[in-house]
């Protein structure tokens, strides 16, 4: 399941840019000095984009998404205000909660580390995404059955590593599902109620560890 | 009196969260999720010193950065500032980005005090710096005494001594503080991240001088408070005041590391413990000083911020001879707020590890002293369910003796939690349409406990109908009022005024259809007969249908690494009574919930502040540690149903003894008390003798 390459923005990418050090890597220290000097200054010349506002086209969700954004918009930045796609969260806007976990092709990532211009030319689905015409995915079928979301800030997150996992791996482990969640966090304590989520919409049977007794 | 129905269809059974799609669609709106026409972000500037006097606060240049519509400061004239983070100004602006220049652009002068103290025990020396100019830092000690302590140790056959230390918890939701304010002609409007609308609006329209009619608070969906969300807060004055100079709606939500700083946390605790019994096990003498920090709420003047740092102690137990000493310290850091069972699980950990070390002293098996000391019924009868669920004789062995370089161990502590029956203003009111649609409207909030769901419970059992006929509308001021979500009283406070508006809908829909069975099937074709106008029935809180008082006990079993010191929790027990369950699949959610929290507080959680330069270390999530999902033991719940006395909240009772029994359960593993929470690695390695002491141990 390879992601589509991203559409070329610039003259000038990162990677050209590195492969040409590689080949200048080969010539003599000194002249390589200088050769970076001007690889770096013809980079900038060439793709400097920004500071203020450029044109960013996102598909989010199978739509085009036309925006007008400064390059240092983050992804979930220009989901969440630029346009009306709340759904991804924000807890805490540098990579260490997974609330803003949106898939680019099949890949889940942090919205929050991604600039919006570096999004460009790729399918990113949101949680808005996940259901189709009002129909709950069998991951967000599983979430409901078991639970697995209480304040629910954090669910949009943990239903799209979830579904990234299930996509990949459709018969996971409770170990698989571990892993693929780690990134997210919950503060509520939904966490072995996810787990049961994730392993039910996989097919795997979970039985409840709950016991009622009578006190009288 | 009222009575609950006698064979529930839908109470004491699971439904799912009636908001659960919302949720998994992305549809909900949090209140950080508000677009209001025209709306500005909001973002606060804080004070980069624990503390000084701010002299000027020059907005100029801030104004003038493309895409500022407003910048106000948090106080006029000059003031002091006492922590890192208090708020000094605040901007707003048509991007994220432009507010962020803007805070930059601010120019702050202050008059830097490099007199401040951010340590508890420093703080309690007379010549630590004062927090507050014209009071200590410690007032002088509460003392409670009964009996006679020092008669009584002498008389002991076994006494311990311990210093049970904990630290300072943030509570951190997921969604941070914050609100969407817009203040017009009409008054001012604010979309708040709450677990207490009223009190929200009520302190809104105190700071803006404003009639309580022009507020009005809505909060359809909030991620997470934990006690420290029910009042507008600096944050929201501040969005008020800045929609109000922009003439536009501002939305200013805390960024992660301002949730760290400024709006609350559980105090620390510093417990020293001297408990003496008889041989027979039998409590004789409690004698303990306890010192804990709120922040700069402890001193005087604490403006409202406040919350003491005293717990129950010597907790659940009743012991003939006691005296407690108790004082809360300020220090220069943000204040504390309430936190789910505030008190609570400090003194549980504290309690419960000086009973473990007392059974130690007595060479007695620490279930077998509870049994003999804990003077409540429920919590006895909790024990002994849960120890055979748990396997308790066949786990247990003596402290110390597991063999090998990863030990097992197991350990188990009792909570109790007084709450109330619920707030007996509590109303509500429905809207009964011809077509047999309904419709609940309740001035309370849902922060996830799954109050919405319980409406739609109730109202189905009562009415004859399903979960899914029942609409239910919370969250917003101009519904019937409710009380905030505290103390776990919010399911007793709607379930008995669900019940009275069903009980009064049924009666004028009987009247007014002319039909002797309204119930289920009759519904529709009664409301049919309403004609044209729909049935309105308002109802309030009733007594008979709640109660207080929830008890509850933890088993935990724990591996211990002695050679990276490194604590994994394999499996917690939790037996828990919560009289009438309403609906068992959320509230096994809130014991999860409750447990996994009291996990952190034993094992990870620690907000760390620098003695030097006064800031707090770890203001984010990767330095300030969660349980995450690898983290998560094995967890088992075991209800005891006591239909008999009603209506009981579980959100605090669910989170009080799990970190007493994890720190039991390692004790029992490696056979010395690590008697700081958290357990760090190397607290368990410095225990062993392996390393030295971590410095702030």
């Amino acid at each position: 399941m390879n992601n589509p390459e991203p559409e070329n923005f610039g003259a000038h990418s990162r990677r050209t840019f590195f492969k040409s050090l590689g080949t200048v890597a080969a010539t003599a220290a000194t002249a390589q000095v200088r050769s970076v000097a001007a690889e770096l200054e013809k980079a900038n010349a060439e793709s400097v984009i920004g500071p203020g506002a450029v044109p960013v086209t996102l598909k989010v969700n199978g739509e085009k998404l036309k925006l007008t954004l400064e390059p240092r918009v983050t992804l979930l930045d220009a989901l969440r205000n630029y346009s009306s796609l709340t759904g991804a969260k924000e807890g805490c806007d540098r990579a260490t909660c997974g609330a803003c976990t949106v898939l680019l092709g099949d890949t889940p990532v942090y919205a929050c580390q991604k600039l919006a211009i570096e999004a460009q030319g790729y399918e990113i689905t949101t949680v808005e995404g996940l259901a189709k015409k009002g129909n709950l995915t069998k991951v967000q079928q599983a979430f409901l059955q078991k639970d697995a979301l209480m304040c629910g800030y954090c669910t949009p997150g943990f239903l799209m590593s979830v579904t990234a996992l299930l996509r990949k791996n459709p018969k996971p482990t409770a170990d698989d599902v571990k892993h693929a969640c780690a990134g997210n966090i919950c503060r509520c304590g939904t966490h072995p109620r996810i787990l049961q989520a994730a392993l039910s919409a996989a097919g795997v049977a979970t039985a409840s560890k709950t016991e009622v007794v009578n006190y009288v | 009196m009222s009575s609950w129905p006698a064979e529930p269809k839908y109470i004491s059974h699971s439904t799912a969260r009636v908001d659960a799609p919302a949720k998994l669609t992305g549809s909900a709106r949090y209140s950080s999720d508000i677009q209001e026409k025209g709306w500005l972000y909001g973002m606060i500037l804080r004070s980069k010193w624990p503390s000084a006097k701010v002299t000027a606060v020059n907005l100029d240049k801030a104004r003038a950065i493309p895409g500022i519509k407003a910048v106000v400061v948090a106080r006029e004239a000059e003031f002091n500032v006492r922590y890192y983070g208090e708020e000094i100004a605040a901007v707003a602006g048509t991007s994220k980005q432009a507010c962020l220049d803007a805070l930059r652009a601010i120019e702050v002068k202050a008059e830097v005090r490099h007199e401040f103290v951010v340590n508890e025990t420093e703080a309690l020396k007379a010549d630590s710096p004062r927090v507050w100019d014209n009071a200590p830092n410690a007032p002088t000690p509460h003392v409670h005494e009964n009996g006679n302590v020092d008669t009584a140790f002498p008389g002991c056959a076994a006494v311990i001594e311990g210093f049970y230390t904990t630290a300072v918890q943030v509570h951190n939701p997921m969604e941070t503080h914050g609100n969407t304010v817009s203040w017009t002609d009409e008054g001012v409007t604010a979309w708040a991240s709450t677990q207490g609308i009223t009190s929200v609006r009520d302190g809104l329209a105190g700071a803006l001088q404003l009639d309580h009619s022009k507020v009005r608070v809505i909060t359809d969906f909030m991620g997470g408070g934990f006690g420290a969300k029910f009042g507008p807060g600096v944050e929201g004055v501040l969005a008020a005041k800045l929609s109000k100079a922009a003439g536009a709606p501002v939305r200013l939500m805390l960024t992660r590391f301002d949730e760290a700083l400024a709006v609350g946390n559980r105090p620390s605790s510093f417990q020293k413990i001297k408990i003496g019994a008889s041989a027979d096990g039998l409590l004789q003498a409690f004698d303990a000083e306890n010192y804990g920090t709120a922040g700069i709420g402890g001193g005087a003047d604490a403006g409202g911020g406040g919350g003491g740092a005293d717990i129950p102690m010597p907790y659940i137990y009743k012991v003939p001879n006691t005296r407690v000493k108790q004082s809360a310290v300020a220090i220069n850091a943000g204040s504390a707020r309430a936190f789910r069972a505030p008190g609570h699980p400090p003194a549980s950990y504290g309690m419960e590890s000086a009973m473990d070390d007392l059974a130690a002293k007595l060479a007695m098996d620490p279930l077998e002293l509870r049994l003999k000391n804990d003077p409540s019924e429920i919590r006895q009868r909790e024990y002994k369910l849960g120890a055979e669920k748990f396997g308790w004789k066949q786990k247990y062995q003596k402290p110390g003796s597991s063999p090998g370089v990863v030990k097992t161990g197991i350990g188990c502590a009792g909570a109790a939690w007084g709450g109330s029956r619920g707030d007996r203003n509590t109303q509500g009111d429905a809207t009964i349409n011809p077509d047999g649609s309904i419709e609940f409207r309740l001035g309370v909030q849902d922060l996830g406990t799954g109050t919405k769901t319980v409406i739609a419970v109730v109202a189905a059992e009562m009415l004859g109908l399903k979960p899914e006929q029942i609409t239910v509308r919370v969250g917003d001021t101009n519904f019937p009022y409710g009380p905030g979500s505290g103390g776990s009283t919010t399911c007793p406070s709607v379930s008995p005024t669900v019940f009275d508006i069903c009980t009064k809908a049924l009666e004028q829909l009987q009247t007014q259809s002319g039909m002797a069975d309204v119930r289920g099937e009759n519904w529709f074709a009664a409301c049919k007969k309403l004609g044209v106008s729909p049935l309105v029935v308002h109802g309030k809180w009733q007594p008979g249908l709640s109660t207080d008082h929830a008890c509850g006990v933890q088993f935990a079993e724990v591996e211990v690494d002695t050679e990276t010191g490194l604590v994994t929790v394999k499996k917690i027990l939790g037996v828990h009574d919560c009289g009438l369950i309403i609906n068992q699949i959320t509230l096994e959610s809130q014991i999860n919930g409750g447990i996994i929290s009291g996990m952190g507080y034993a094992l990870y959680e620690e907000r760390v502040m620098d003695d030097l330069s006064g800031v707090v270390l770890n203001p984010n999530f990767e330095t300030y540690k969660l349980p995450g999902i690898a983290d998560v033991p094995d967890i088992e719940i075991v209800l005891i149903n006591m239909p008999e006395r009603g209506v009981i909240g579980i959100g605090e009772p669910a989170t009080v003894a799990t970190a007493g029994a994890i720190a039991n359960a390692v004790f029992n593993a490696i056979g010395v008390r690590v008697s700081s929470l958290p357990i760090t690695p190397a607290k368990i390695l410095a225990a062993l003798g392996k390393v030295p002491p971590p410095v702030h141990a």
